[in-house]
């Protein structure tokens, strides 16, 4: 299988905004690949310098063997779009979105009445085709972009947070079409989320912070990255906790939000080691297996899900940046 | 063959949607209606006090009125790529694989289309301007539309291109479009104005295309009292034609151009 994505120091500023930082992969054919990070680290940024709406300040990236600057019309052809904001034109019916989209691709007309056919029933809006866009529900909106953007037959399909504001049972549709795309049309998908769980069913995935990657590698390998399962406990007092388990196990805990935590090998093996008279007084205790929000957490320090809201979440990154002393990106 | 697809889908959507919003077309007739047949006839009522040298005002200020569709329908249509962009429909438009070029020129073909239609339903109040339209009169008055609001549509999209926001577009209806009728020969003749109006007027390339108009509705003899003189000389309808394809391909080029440094 050749690579059909070669991105090679790609750098894009925006003044004195370093969006996209230095950033280098590469994407097999067939391959599901997943850009993961929190809002704002660059994701749709390079997405978008990928096909064709942005021109990197320095750098190279290649789609299908063609140039994303000097051979746009190509790499256009070559890919397929479901932008994280909705790009529909409500006022029309999903036939004639599709419609559209058949022109302004150069659909040859004698096929373009089967493929509008054959993706509208492969994302369950054949019934609905006559309906006009304003009348449908967020998810079937979604899944009229996902089969839009299939209708030239692209070699990669881009995803930019193709989940972002459904809820769970229509996020869990979604998926179901994407892998069973992948499936039947041996289809490249580039993902962008920042939904952990999502983030799993890709191939590999590329942890993206402040514009740089900072771990690209299979889920499970990423996972291991984090050593053993998790063992998160409730105590009076968390600090007397911490010093407790360092003490008795050699064990370096952290504090967070939900409790004091640590990383094990065979996490409920141990838990009775620990138990075996603890002081601190234990309110509750759980193992679980590690996440990517883990991954993400041993490799920044943060967590990746508390960034997902609002101002009040901005402004406590910025002073965690700043305590952290990082150098932010505003210089 | 892309870009000639890529512009006629661009055209259609237009129109598509244009027919699917019959309500706009119902009250598209609102303002025309109020001007021509309410404040056209009230103006009319204190012109004929004057006995003669005067002139039937109604009859002088309905290919204005026609003007003042045109003109609307075509700015307001360029305009819509901002709604496009709002909407998030534009990046659709922007990803294909079709030129920007193409892009603009199935726009403002649509917009032009829009307004030529809107601009020749107008047609319906030929027996209350008492004016007599021959087939032929009535095939060059479309013509003229047309051109006229093909210029309109891209100067309506060269604003659009700048233009961010939806506050934007208020802000362009009163400074631009406003001035654009009112500083021109579509609700009174150049005749009698003082000077510096009248050569604001004469700046206008609003003036040449109602010019046009009024020439192709009255005819050049009934029109030529009203019609606009350049350097001592009385504006022909072809060099109307001409100032207004001018101005357009200007206006247009212009457009082209800001859609490929600013998207």
């Amino acid at each position: 299988m050749g690579k059909i994505i070669r991105v090679e120091n790609l750098v894009r500023k925006f003044s004195d905004l370093v969006a996209v930082d230095d950033v280098s992969f590469e994407v097999e054919e067939g391959e599901i690949f997943g850009f993961l990070g929190p809002n704002g680290a660059g994701k749709t940024t390079t997405i978008n310098i990928l096909c064709t709406l942005l021109k990197p300040t320095s750098g190279t990236a290649t789609i299908n063997g063609f140039d994303v600057v000097r051979q746009q019309n190509e790499v256009r052809r070559s890919v397929g779009l479901v932008f994280q904001d909705p790009s529909l034109d409500i006022k029309l019916s999903a036939l004639q979105n599709l419609e559209f989209h058949t022109g302004v691709y150069n659909v040859p007309r004698s096929l373009s009445k089967q493929r509008i056919e054959e993706v509208l029933k492969m994302v369950d809006l054949w019934d609905r085709r006559k309906g006009v866009v304003q009348n449908f529900s967020g998810g079937m909106r979604r899944r009229l972009e996902i089969g839009r953007g299939l209708l030239h037959y692209p070699k990669v399909l881009f995803l930019d947070e193709p989940t972002l504001g459904l809820d769970p049972q229509t996020r869990f549709h979604i998926w179901q079409y994407i892998l069973e795309l992948r499936k039947r049309e041996n289809i490249t998908v580039f993902l962008t989320t920042h939904y952990m769980d999502e983030a799993t069913v890709a191939d590999r995935i590329a942890i993206i912070d402040y514009g740089k990657i900072i771990a690209l590698d299979t889920p499970d390998a990423l996972k291991r990255m984090v050593g053993g399962d998790i063992v998160t406990l409730k105590t009076e007092n968390a600090e007397a906790a911490v010093a407790e388990i360092s003490e008795k196990h050699g064990i370096e805990a952290r504090q967070d939000s939900e409790g004091v935590f640590f990383e094990i090998q065979n996490g409920e093996e141990f838990i009775p080691i620990l138990l075996r008279d603890f002081k601190s007084g234990l309110q509750s205790i759980s193992v679980r297996r590690p996440t990517l929000d883990d991954v993400f957490m041993k490799l920044t320090g943060r967590e990746i899900r508390e960034e997902a809201g609002g101002v009040a979440v901005m402004k406590k990154q910025w002073a965690m940046r700043t305590a952290q002393g990082r150098g932010g990106r505003f210089h | 063959m892309s870009n000639l697809r890529g512009a006629y889908i661009i055209w259609y959507r237009d129109l598509l949607r244009f027919w699917r919003d019959r309500a706009r077309l119902i009250t598209s007739f609102a303002m025309p209606f109020l001007f021509l047949v309410i404040f056209a006839t009230g103006i009319a009522s204190v012109f004929e006090q004057d006995g003669d040298g005067g002139f039937d005002y109604i009859n002088f200020v309905y290919p204005g009125i026609i003007g003042m569709v045109v003109l609307f329908t075509s700015i307001m249509t360029g305009v819509s790529v901002v709604w496009d962009r709002e909407f998030g429909f534009l990046k659709e438009v922007l990803v294909a694989p079709i030129s920007r070029t193409s892009v603009a020129i199935g726009k403002a073909l649509g917009g032009a289309t829009i307004a030529t239609i809107q601009g020749t339903l107008m047609l319906v109040f030929i027996p209350f301007a008492d004016v007599s339209l021959s087939v032929g009169g009535a095939f060059l008055l479309i013509a003229l539309m047309f051109v006229f609001a093909l210029s309109l549509t891209s100067m309506g999209l060269l604003i659009a291109s700048r233009i961010r926001s939806m506050e934007a577009f208020q802000v362009v209806v009163q400074m631009i479009l406003f001035p654009l009728f009112f500083v021109s020969t579509a609700m009174f003749p150049t005749m009698a104005l003082p000077a510096w109006l009248g050569t604001a007027v004469k700046f206008n390339p609003v003036s040449y295309g109602i010019d046009a108009l009024r020439q192709a509705v009255l005819g050049a003899q009934e029109s030529a009292m009203f019609g606009i003189d350049l350097f001592g000389y009385r504006m022909p309808l072809v060099l109307d034609v001409v100032v207004i394809a001018l101005f357009g391909l200007i206006m247009g080029t212009l457009a082209v151009r800001s859609f490929h440094t600013t998207e």
